[in-house]
């Protein structure tokens, strides 16, 4: 079937950001300094003040590009819109007129009421922290270590699992038997384990991630793999002299990207889950640092009582709706492959 | 209890043609087909007429995208959720199926109107005996018992001639060769005898000699049963070997309509004339006679011109006439039904060629750049590991090859699958080791010398075009940077500017135009990546290049062109071709030399001329009369191969073709590997048949009135060779 030449037309702002190298650059201006600010924290000193400035444009814009790219799928807007929206707040919260997360002012105060001339929107906890405060704060280290944990699992699946699908042998051999070994533990026992040896902290979730999604990542990418090395251009790099990590990574890797970023999606939202139910059971991140499995745990107690319930519908309600976003974003990806 | 002599008694097939009062089995009338889709009504097929009496077959051929499947889905109401038909109507018996509720449609399908796909494996269900799911056609559909069903289902798989069909029966889909599918998916069509069979291109995924046995059993089904046929293909051989009538069909119109004689020798639209002047017919040459291409491409269904959709593309366009208003269908003086969608019927000369191509200067051979000499490839694969060290099994994928090749020469290597043509492909390109013999280019061994030792300049030296345009370029890289890759890689520039300017020259070279160099492989045509592949190859500057059928997944009007581009790039830098193909019209067209391989083993060798003339190999003989050629004066002798080709990890021990072979010769060609024998300088014949036979063998292949091998020659023919696989063969196909 011919295809019609497309004449180049004026392409429109949106579409000259949706290249993949301007996308990558401002996924970059608005992660790192992200990044920084929840991760290295104390190691950035003053700088913290305004690191985050930057990163409030660059997801703006990210979020308009993305709209304008996937406008033809409701779902995959709604889904953005989503994620962006917590992603916004995490990016601004230091910027926002917010009390301090951790200063208890007023115990057990219910939403949309005033005390001592202050307006409570969501009201306080039981140590009486403001829980609008804690909520967006919470929010913050959920994102960033939970979609940090993902691209490290995805990182090292991906690689194993191209070694495992295209060069074969025993190396396949070899991986395939450490991923069934790893897969064949329940998921939450082998966070428990690695995280009860290692100790709780963000970047041993991080670890614990990676070892309890990578071996199903492998298998994934190794499919994927298996089907595309036979395919002639693979033959064409071959006969041409091209090195294994170079076919893997240059001529193969591209071409699996469509079903690895629908699986990367619904991933995050399965990280962001078990993060939080980490945290839920003491073995995340620690206290008093806001965090919404903490601020679930916190509120089990009292939330039995009707009246104080709120406690833990809204850290409950903000995991939520984070995690549905993220699987709508991967819905709305996959019916638009399937369009095309 | 046999289906066949029922039907056969109930419906003796009458002459297509005859009988104006019949009525016909299907009528369409001004079928008009569209698909919705989000960029609004697309047009598929318009203005279509077609009228089946019974007993005839019709043929209907074009290029991908002309609408040819969608007029078959469109008599099955078979539309899917987004087409729909916008105007005509479609007669079946006299009735308008338009008007047919779900359950009448239901009834007729399987029962009154069957169809055949082109992939056999995904027709029949993969979970289900073939057994069963033969029954269960006359169970829906006749309301037969069990037994009663499987009785016929192995009735009707003797009469399209399985072997074995008990064990046929009992056996999963996957558990038979592609062959045996397709035959089962045929019977499975027959079995509830109906009045129309439609076959969507049901050959194209089977190997030639296979295809040969397939098509003549349609033919004997046509004959036999009096089924009615419509046999969509885009290769006019295959039309012009099973149909009475044909209509040829261009961007959703039929463009011509006429008994195949009247088309295919008196064509009356400029687009039949340029479809035959494209395809390598055996009185065209590369250099005397070469292929004509039709300039352009294909318009999109929502982009199609004015008045005739062929004009932008047409020799002979009037501006002002062609662009103006619809073109009707007009009939020819004279001839049986014969209509063309041409104005200019009358004022055009028919009797010229279409557009005379440019004689070219044939490039003499040079030295030998590439020998193989006795070059043996065999895997080892273990069986039944599982619970002990499991019995060790040789397959023979390449069996002492040995021939040459020179400088500026095209040598095609000629097989069907699993003649080992990839894995000698694979030995040279360094992805595999020889395990015995030398293959050497100029005077480097790389018979064991895999890729990774070998020097840029060696790897440049030896290139590769592949088959699936869809395949040979990455999706995810531009055309440019894959090109620029190549050129790199192998450092035949090293400034990045240079590499550009030499990418763009190479896209001149295949004809593209320079800003493709920034597009994705996507954007591209078939024809148009397949160009981009040969400009791969060709970057490093090759001495050889590995041509694997790179034309036969492309429409016959672009295959002319990337053929006889291909040729000129090749006279042009005098580098040598080897051409690996199944198709021996091709071969016959661009070779200067031909292998013939079957089973990992040369049958043949010698020089087109050579091959193509007696004395034959057996196997080449075969394979040169499974070959259909789209010319009414091409006479062919009639052979066909029983059986399949066997697996290579259980070859025969003796001649590898022994299994198939007319002419074999019990107690030695099973035992015995065949001598190679020299019929003059380099024309070599591997076979045990004697000197004498071999040489009083006739030409397969007749062109103009010469004395031709009749229909009625072939048993006697048969008969005469003392062959008891032949004269078993020959008793199976008269008692049916």
């Amino acid at each position: 079937m011919a295809v019609a030449a497309e004449p180049a037309p004026a392409r429109s702002l949106f579409a000259r950001l949706a290249q993949p190298r301007p996308a990558l650059a401002l996924l970059l201006l608005m992660w790192v300094p992200l990044v920084a600010y929840v991760m290295f924290n104390r190691q950035i000193g003053d700088l913290r003040e305004v690191v985050l400035l930057p990163a409030i444009p660059a997801a703006l814009l990210l979020y308009a590009v993305a709209v304008w790219s996937w406008r033809e799928s409701t779902i995959a807007v709604i889904g953005v819109t989503l994620v962006f929206f917590w992603l916004l707040l995490a990016l601004s919260a230091p910027y926002l007129p917010l009390l301090d997360p951790n200063k208890p002012v007023a115990p057990f105060v219910t939403p949309f009421t005033e005390k001592n001339g202050v307006f409570y929107w969501l009201g306080t906890d039981t140590r009486g922290r403001d829980m609008l405060s804690r909520t967006i704060w919470g929010c913050q280290r959920v994102i960033v270590w939970g979609i940090t944990a993902t691209v490290v699992a995805y990182f090292v699946g991906a690689m194993l699992g191209l070694i495992a699908g295209y060069l074969g042998g025993w190396w396949d051999q070899v991986v395939s038997f450490l991923a069934n070994v790893l897969l064949s533990f329940p998921v939450m026992i082998l966070f428990i384990l690695i995280l009860n040896y290692l100790g709780p902290s963000g970047f041993n979730i991080v670890i614990a991630v990676t070892f309890s999604s990578a071996p199903a990542i492998m298998r994934i990418v190794r499919g994927l793999a298996l089907d595309v090395k036979t395919r002639d251009y693979i033959f064409a790099a071959q006969t041409r002299g091209e090195s294994a990590l170079r076919i893997m990574v240059i001529e193969l890797l591209p071409n699996v990207r469509g079903p690895l970023i629908v699986d990367a999606c619904l991933r995050l939202g399965y990280t962001t889950v078990a993060i939080t139910t980490l945290t839920f059971l003491g073995l995340g991140l620690q206290p008093p640092d806001p965090d919404w499995g903490l601020m679930i745990k916190e509120a089990s107690s009292t939330a039995l009582l009707w009246k104080f319930s709120y406690m833990l519908l809204i850290p409950a309600l903000s995991v939520s709706s984070l995690i549905l976003g993220f699987n709508l974003m991967a819905d709305g990806l996959r019916e638009m492959s399937l369009r095309d | 209890m046999s289906m066949a002599s029922d039907a056969a008694a109930a419906a003796p097939a009458p002459k297509p043609g005859e009988g104006g009062s019949e009525v016909p089995v299907l009528e369409c009338r001004n079928l008009c087909i569209s698909y919705f889709t989000r960029a609004g009504e697309i047009p598929a097929v318009v203005d279509f007429n077609l009228k089946l009496m019974p007993g005839e077959s019709h043929g209907i051929v074009g290029e991908s995208g002309c609408g040819k499947s969608t007029v078959a889905l469109a008599i099955m109401q078979y539309m899917g959720k987004n087409g729909r038909i916008v105007g005509g109507e479609i007669l079946f018996n006299g009735r308008d199926m338009r008007e047919m509720n779900e359950e009448e449609l239901r009834q007729i399908r399987g029962s009154q109107i069957a169809m055949v796909y082109q992939e056999p494996m995904a027709s029949l269900n993969p979970a289900m005996r073939v057994g069963d799911q033969l029954a269960e056609v006359p169970i829906y559909h006749d309301g037969a018992t069990k037994e009663e069903a499987l009785a016929r289902a192995r009735a009707m798989l003797e009469s399209v001639r399985l072997p074995e069909p008990d064990r046929i029966l009992r056996s999963y889909p996957h558990q038979i060769s592609g062959g045996q599918q397709q035959r089962v998916v045929i019977a499975m069509a027959l079995l509830s005898s109906p009045k129309l069979l439609l076959l969507d291109e049901p050959t194209t995924a089977l190997d030639v000699t296979v295809e040969a046995g397939i098509v003549d059993l349609i033919r004997e089904i046509a004959d036999e049963y009096g089924t009615s046929m419509i046999y969509i293909s885009h290769n006019l051989g295959l039309i012009l070997e099973t149909c009475d009538r044909i209509t040829v069909m261009y961007s959703g119109e039929a463009v011509e309509v006429g008994t195949v004689n009247d088309v295919f020798d008196a064509m009356r639209h400029p687009y039949t004339q340029g479809l035959f002047a494209s395809i390598p017919l055996p009185h065209a040459d590369k250099n005397a006679r070469p292929l004509v291409a039709i300039t352009g491409q294909l318009p999109l269904p929502h982009e199609r011109p004015p008045g005739c959709n062929f004009g932008p593309r047409c020799d002979h366009f009037l501006a002002g006439l062609c662009d103006s208003g619809e073109i009707p269908m007009l009939p020819i003086t004279g001839d049986d039904r014969h209509y063309s969608r041409c104005v200019r019927i009358e004022e055009i000369d028919w009797q010229a060629a279409a557009g005379e191509g440019i004689v070219k200067s044939a490039a003499p051979p040079g030295d030998v750049v590439l020998k193989v000499d006795e070059m043996t490839k065999h895997y080892e694969i273990e069986e039944g590991a599982i619970f002990f060290a499991g019995e060790k099994k040789t397959v023979k994928a390449n069996e002492r090859l040995s021939f040459e090749a020179r400088e500026a020469e095209t040598v095609a290597i000629v097989g069907e699958s699993g003649c080992g043509k990839s894995t000698f492909a694979k030995v040279l390109m360094g992805l595999e080791e020889a395990t015995s013999g030398e293959v050497l280019l100029g005077n480097v061994e790389l018979g064991k010398m895999p890729v990774e030792k070998r020097s840029p300049e060696t790897i440049a030296k030896l290139q590769m075009i592949f088959q699936n345009p869809f395949d040979t370029l990455n999706p995810s890289h531009t055309v440019g940077g894959q090109i620029a890759r190549v050129i790199k890689k192998f450092g035949v520039e090293k400034d990045e500017e240079k590499i550009n300017q030499r990418v763009l020259e190479l896209l001149d070279i295949v004809k593209l135009p320079r800003d493709f160099a920034k597009r994705r492989p996507r954007q591209l045509s078939g024809g148009q990546k397949q160009r981009v592949g040969i400009a791969r190859a060709f970057a490093g500057n090759p001495s050889v290049v590995i041509a694997d059928e790179p034309v036969s997944a492309l429409d016959v009007s672009v295959q002319a062109a990337v053929t006889e581009l291909l040729m000129d790039i090749q006279r042009e830098n005098r580098t040598t071709l080897l051409f690996i193909s199944h198709d021996l019209s091709v071969v016959r067209y661009l070779a200067d030399r031909i292998v013939v391989m079957y089973l990992g083993q040369i049958m043949e060798q010698g020089t087109t001329e050579e091959i193509f003339s007696p004395p034959y190999h057996p196997y080449t003989e075969a394979l040169l009369s499974a070959v259909p050629i789209a010319d009414t004066k091409v006479k062919k002798r009639h052979i066909v191969l029983s059986g399949e080709i066997p697996s290579a990890s259980n070859p025969p021990e003796g001649c590898p073709f022994c299994t198939r072979c007319p002419y074999v010769i019990e107690g030695t060609c099973e035992t015995v590997p065949p001598p190679i024998r020299a019929f003059g300088p380099g024309h070599l014949i591997a076979c045990h048949l004697s000197e004498e036979t071999l040489k009083a063998m006739q030409p397969v292949i007749q062109i103009g009135e010469g004395p031709i091998p009749a229909e009625a020659d072939r048993d006697a023919e048969k008969g005469e060779q003392v062959s008891p696989v032949a004269a078993a063969e020959s008793e199976r196909r008269s008692d049916v």
